[in-house]
């Protein structure tokens, strides 16, 4: 019966932790704006493939190239006759899925080796830390492009490799949490009952120290969704005729000399527009969830 | 403090070998055979050979690691695979544009940034406050790429007022000396060449400062808001000194730190963000060159341009902690 109550109380608690943040969260007017632009491209991204499937492979229309935005295509056509609007909503999926799987891969590694380096201390920590700092030394997107570009390009290198240059900044906020978190009163208890390290790390030091890696991991897919953009526009992401924004950047770029704007305009604006709504919401989620830990976590 | 610097540069010793580790790993990234992948697949087997035995693949890893350490140290970043000249002379000649961009792209980035975010912080809340940190945070949300296309557009092809490629016109005659155009043409005394040159600095660069831009304002403004609750900014207040002293004399001070980091790393960003902004102003810097290596192939280009990167960014990432302890006397005790 006790243990049933405690339960209760626990979840009673957690509960009121994270009701508490969200309506911090939807409290800001910035933050709500991030929500509902991120949940426009994530809807846009589930329901457009599956209302309309469109085959880029057969997408073209020569007698139609390169027309301005009118009435029958809102954005323009660009130097195929393809309809710049179809295929900016269709680039939809391809960067929000870059960007899950890449933050995914970087958070889970990412954290996983943080944790284990803060646990474990003494030289697994030092080996981890080291390599991290040695990865630290690139700036972070020429070594995805550096990645990329030695790996032969398409998608699954750019995931890949925006992944990975993501890893050590999760590594130094994990290991920092479960620094702070390991003299905790409830981390010694955990132990006194006999918990085991890895059960001990994972079930009782990580769902308390997950807030600022939320809050890492949100605005790290702006970051994600920048980068896939700057690697398809290099021409190593995406490959054509895929309707990734950044490779079609790259596509239309030299008919801006002959006054074609659109089809660099609003490729241009969804990538802005994706960021933008990340950058929000993580800012959003950062004071909703951790004022002070997080702020220093990002900059340092 | 001098004992501090030494620490300082004993601990990048590992960091070094580390870089040095991974940008000699990435010929081996490459998936399959590396020398098929350079010299395309119809090359003869005794190509293959002689391409392997010179690049030294065909010797062990920790050797060839060596040999590729030793020849770093003696200046040689092998040679490129396309033009067969070495990817040191390449890039001493390379390397000038991209410093002139870069350096010309921090202090816009500063000129704008940091009164930007004082202001705002002066005038907490303001509609000059809103206007700046939404304009930081659309900075950084926009793909620098992007935005320099859209200068280009409005800047050069529809309004004419700034030239969209190169560094200087192909009319004007400069001797080239330092390889900086804008300190070339002075030493010359060419106004001409100087207005010109300039000319073609301004869009690439402004493209390049937008993020620095943004992050200096909103650090610049985050710190000052924080000094500004302070004790000491209290007693300053009432001992009756003006608002702009306390401001910039006192508060700003302190303020400041945090932002000198913010430059050092932000430096990364310039250099890679280098690679965008010089493909589309066909800039001849390094980070066209990196562009058109990738493009061609040109690993040996790749690997030697990471590197350099890299060691600047750390080498300014040094002197930003350097010049940080001697602001701040907390850090050389630690």
């Amino acid at each position: 019966m006790e243990e049933l109550v405690t339960e209760i109380k626990k979840k009673e608690a957690r509960y009121s932790f994270f009701r508490q943040a969200a309506k911090r969260l939807w409290d800001t007017r910035s933050a709500r704006i991030g929500l509902f632009i991120v949940a426009f491209f994530v809807i846009l991204a589930i329901v457009v493939p599956l209302a309309f499937p469109y085959d880029p492979k057969v997408d073209s229309n020569l007698a139609m190239k390169l027309k301005p935005p009118s009435w029958e295509h809102l954005f323009g056509t660009d130097q195929l006759g393809r309809d710049v609007l179809v295929r900016v909503v269709h680039g939809a999926p391809i960067s929000l899925r870059v960007g899950l799987t890449a933050v995914a891969f970087g958070l889970l590694v990412g954290t996983f080796l943080g944790m284990i380096a803060g646990f474990f201390r003494g030289a697994i920590d030092s080996i981890i830390m080291r390599l991290m700092d040695i990865m630290l030394a690139f700036p972070a997107t020429l070594l995805a492009i550096a990645i990329v570009a030695m790996r032969g390009p398409g998608l699954n290198n750019t995931m890949f490799a925006i992944g990975i240059v993501s890893v050590p900044g999760y590594a130094r906020i994990a290991r920092s949490a479960v620094l702070a978190l390991q003299e905790r009163e409830f981390v010694s208890a955990a132990r006194a009952i006999g918990a085991k390290p890895m059960r001990v790390l994972f079930r009782h030091i990580l769902p308390n120290g997950i807030s600022p890696l939320v809050v890492q991991a949100t605005l790290n897919l702006a970051t994600a969704v920048l980068e896939a953009a700057a690697l398809g526009f290099l021409g190593l992401g995406a490959q054509p005729p895929q309707p990734e924004w950044g490779a079609m950047l790259s596509d239309s770029y030299k008919f801006l000399t002959i006054g074609a704007w659109w089809p660099v305009l609003f490729p241009g604006l969804a990538i802005m527009l994706t960021v933008l709504g990340f950058n929000l919401l993580g800012d959003g989620l950062r004071d909703a969830l951790d004022p002070r830990m997080i702020v220093k976590s990002r900059y340092f | 403090m001098l004992s501090y610097i030494i620490r300082r540069i004993l601990s990048l010793i590992p960091v070094l070998i580390g870089v040095s580790i991974i940008v000699f790993l990435f010929i081996h990234m490459i998936p399959g055979d590396p020398v098929l992948a350079i010299l395309g697949e119809r090359a003869t087997v005794e190509n293959v050979e002689r391409a392997r035995h010179e690049l030294g693949l065909d010797r062990p890893l920790w050797e060839q690691y060596f040999l590729y350490v030793n020849k770093i140290f003696h200046g040689d970043l092998g040679r490129s695979i396309r033009s067969n000249t070495p990817v040191s002379q390449e890039m001493a000649t390379k390397f000038p544009a991209t410093a002139e961009l870069s350096i010309f792209a921090m202090i816009i980035a500063l000129i704008v940034g940091l009164p930007a975010g004082i202001i705002s912080a002066a005038k907490r809340n303001s509609i000059f406050d809103t206007t700046v940190m939404i304009g930081a945070l659309i900075g950084v949300s926009m793909p620098i790429f992007w935005l320099g296309l859209m200068l280009a557009f409005l800047f050069s092809i529809f309004l004419k007022w700034l030239p969209f490629s190169g560094r200087l016109d192909s009319t004007i005659i400069l001797p080239i000396q330092t390889n900086f155009l804008l300190l070339d043409s002075l030493l010359a005394g060419n106004w001409e060449a100087f207005k010109n040159s300039l000319a073609h600095l301004i869009l690439p660069s402004l493209a390049l400062s937008t993020i620095p831009m943004a992050i200096i304002a909103r650090m610049t403004r985050s710190c000052l808001l924080e000094e500004l609750g302070q004790d000491y900014i209290r007693t300053a207040r009432a001992k009756g000194l003006k608002e702009s002293s306390v401001l910039l004399r006192h508060a700003l001070k302190n303020a400041l730190l945090p932002v000198v980091t913010i430059i050092g790393l932000e430096t990364g960003a310039l250099l890679s963000g280098a690679i965008l902004t010089e493909t589309i102003f066909s800039w001849p810097g390094i980070g066209r060159w990196i562009y058109m290596a990738i493009q061609s192939r040109d690993y040996p280009i790749v690997q030697g341009a990471t590197l350099l990167i890299a060691l600047i960014y750390v080498l300014v990432n040094l002197l930003v902690d350097i010049s940080y302890a001697f602001l701040d006397p907390r850090i050389r005790v630690q």
